[in-house]
């Protein structure tokens, strides 16, 4: 019989340390799966960022608002894929929806992703947009005119009632949006949290970490395109804005390291049988992506940033700088966050007597190359939304509905945005 | 009827009785075969009047008697296809070395066949005791395994056999991610996940598991655990028994006999 085998694994076998079961040599749950929840945890974050405007009316974060909103949209939309890819048999994948094991967390993820994306994000980036649609679709030529109306659904009216009932819808969504991205990161870390036979990932904690990891995620994102943007727009940056976020976002790096913390003392203060390895584990594998990189450079330096940066009362551009920095810095954290679950969660023998190496493919299906793709799409779906969306209320740039006859290109500001 | 008409009646009764048996048996197995391939019921499967409701099947391993030949692991593979190559397993043994400190060296003895014979290395001769275990799916009544599948594939039959459907598996992996036994791989061939089904095909038609088949000293007891008559039942009765990872509430039927408290 003609075995595929799947390369490295002759090599993985060699860097087995202790004991561990036979079939422990392939590590099975890839880069790829890595990816998956680094993604929802940015859509949720960037999301709830979003609801911060609306829910609770914080005002000085609006200029983020649509942004955050399309920023969710990227991201999710690409979310399924290193999941697909990394399937055994994905041409099957569709048995989830059809015939799906209730008692399986992993069962769940088709509807609350489905119920995301279409009971919540796209209807409220539609409510939030369908007035823009609608002038836009009646002023300018060509195709785009044609991609806004029928984004639009071809609905046209702007009547104060209408742009009313809008906004009464966006504020339900919203509603409903915020226990929703909650479930959606959420139950990503309970898919983790729920396996008893890992001790690295069996935690009552896991999916409230996930989900405050997301929020530091999903805001340091936001705040990193924003002033990308800014500046490839060459538009003021709001400073109000920017600090604002990035209090929201201390305040969430602050809870998110606390409650790791806490996750760390109590296996460590509880001891249990798997403590030996577990210390093997993060003290020989997963030193460096865990106590340098997730923890020293994705937490404390950027913590100490943000805090040099309020209380120095640096300038403006001073503190740009200071943000963007530490954001990149938080990205990287929570990149190695996932990786440190994921990876490092099957780094261990079930045996507790051994350690497994994981050696990532690079060109391969599941390999760097794959991942580093499906991090980049995202990105060129957020390009081509902003091309067709506009960022700013046409109202706030001084575009009233009534002034549908004119040409996108009459005025200031819009043209840019959509051409 | 006198005595003598009697006793004729009875010798060619007797004699009789079993060639009838014989005869209606293969008659029956005839139109069985006949009718084979047609529905999915045992009955029509060539599996007689085979009644999965009426067995709950467990193994009982003898660790006393266990000497490490790798027999087992090499009838399995044979019997069920599995990949030779040392990463895929549905059933191994492992050889466990208490030393005079207290540690305790344990080493996979199947994954290198050329190796198995070997004595524990020169510097470890202060080794107290050793020993081997057999190491397969625990059929666990409480499959944490069949929890997780998102789709059903991998299923407890109803005589106690946890299987996994290849027509069905995605290849997901939460199932081998869940499993805290290592009982699980994937299958190189097929993608999907693979585990020891207690040869299954085998055990309806009355045979054993390639494994307890060619287990040279009997260390290994399959049974039907609804039967007072099985050995494994019998071996219960007889032994102190433990299964592995008590603590996770599994409920493995995989029971082990004077198995070493290091043993994982």
């Amino acid at each position: 019989m003609i075995v595929e085998i799947p390369r490295g694994l002759p090599e993985m076998l060699r860097q087995v340390t202790g004991f561990i079961y036979p079939n422990e040599v392939e590590i099975h749950w890839s880069i790829l799966i890595v990816v998956y929840p680094y993604l929802t945890g940015l859509v949720a974050g960037a999301f709830i960022l979003a609801s911060l405007m609306k829910v609770f009316n914080v005002e000085a974060v609006r200029p983020t608002y649509r942004l955050s909103l399309l920023t969710a949209l990227a991201f999710l939309l690409v979310a399924p894929f290193p999941l697909l890819l990394h399937l055994g048999h994905p041409e099957r994948s569709f048995e989830i929806f059809l015939t799906p094991q209730l008692s399986s967390a992993m069962a769940m993820f088709g509807f609350v992703y489905a119920w995301y994306l279409m009971g919540v994000l796209l209807l409220e980036i539609w409510f939030e947009f369908r007035r823009d649609l609608v002038v836009l679709g009646g002023q300018g030529r060509g195709p785009l005119r044609w991609i806004h109306r029928a984004l639009s659904l071809f609905s046209k009216d702007i009547s104060p009632d209408a742009l009313a009932f809008d906004r009464g819808a966006i504020k339900l969504i919203t509603l409903i949006g915020i226990p929703s991205a909650f479930l959606l990161h959420g139950y990503v870390g309970f898919i983790f949290g729920s396996v008893k036979a890992n001790p690295w990932w069996g935690s009552v904690l896991m999916p409230i970490v996930f989900l405050m990891s997301a929020i530091v995620s999903g805001i340091a994102m936001v705040v990193l395109l924003y002033m990308i943007l800014t500046a490839l727009r060459k538009e003021p940056t709001d400073m109000r804005c920017l600090d604002t976020i990035t209090s929201y976002l201390f305040y969430a790096v602050i809870v998110d390291f606390s409650l790791e913390a806490l996750d760390f003392i109590h296996r460590l203060y509880q001891s249990e049988e798997s403590v030996g390895i577990l210390g093997q584990l993060i003290s020989n594998k997963l030193f460096v992506s865990l106590f340098v990189v997730q923890v020293l450079v994705g937490m404390v330096v950027p913590l100490g940033m943000l805090i040099a940066a309020k209380a120095a009362k640096l300038d403006e551009g001073r503190r740009r700088l200071v943000y963007l920095v530490a954001v990149i810095l938080i990205q990287l954290g929570i990149f190695s966050t996932r990786w440190n679950v994921v990876i490092g969660g099957q780094l261990f023998s079930k045996s507790f007597r051994g350690l497994m190496t994981y050696k990532m493919e690079v060109l391969g299906l599941e390999g760097l190359i794959t991942a580093l793709a499906l991090l980049v799409v995202p990105f060129v779906i957020l390009a081509v939304l902003l091309r067709v969306l506009p960022l700013r209320r046409l109202e706030e740039q001084g575009v009233q509905g009534s002034a549908i006859s004119l040409r996108v290109s009459e005025v200031p500001g819009v043209s840019s945005l959509t051409q | 009827m006198n005595k003598r008409q009697f006793m004729k009646g009875m010798i060619v009764f007797i004699a009789a009785g079993p060639d009838f048996a014989t005869l209606a048996r293969a008659a029956y197995a005839k139109a069985d075969s006949a009718k084979a391939g047609g529905s999915g019921d045992p009955a029509d499967m060539g599996l007689g009047d085979y009644d999965p409701s009426e067995h709950w099947y467990g193994m009982g391993i003898e660790v006393d008697k266990c000497i490490g030949c790798n027999r087992c692991v090499v009838a399995c593979k044979a019997e069920n296809g599995v990949p030779d190559e040392p990463y895929y397993f549905r059933t191994w043994i492992e050889r466990y070395s208490v030393l005079a400190n207290g540690e305790t060296e344990v080493e996979c003895i199947s994954v290198d066949p050329g190796k198995q014979q070997r004595e524990p290395p020169a510097e470890n001769r202060d080794v107290v005791r050793s020993f081997f275990v057999p190491k397969l799916c625990n059929h666990c009544a409480h499959p944490p395994c069949v929890q997780v599948c998102p789709v059903g594939a991998t299923f407890a039959t109803q005589d106690g056999v946890v299987i996994v459907d290849q027509e069905r598996c995605l290849g997901c992996r939460y199932c081998i991610q869940a499993c805290p036994y290592g009982a699980r791989f994937l299958n190189p061939n097929t993608h999907t996940a693979d585990k020891c089904t207690f040869c299954y095909h085998r055990v309806v038609k009355g045979l054993m598991p390639a494994c307890v088949e060619v287990c040279p000293t009997g260390a290994r007891v399959f049974g039907d655990l609804r039967s007072r008559a099985s050995r494994l039942v019998r071996m219960q009765r007889m032994s102190k028994i433990s299964v592995l990872k008590p603590d996770l509430n599994t409920e493995p039927k995989v029971y082990y006999s004077q198995l070493d408290g290091e043993v994982r």
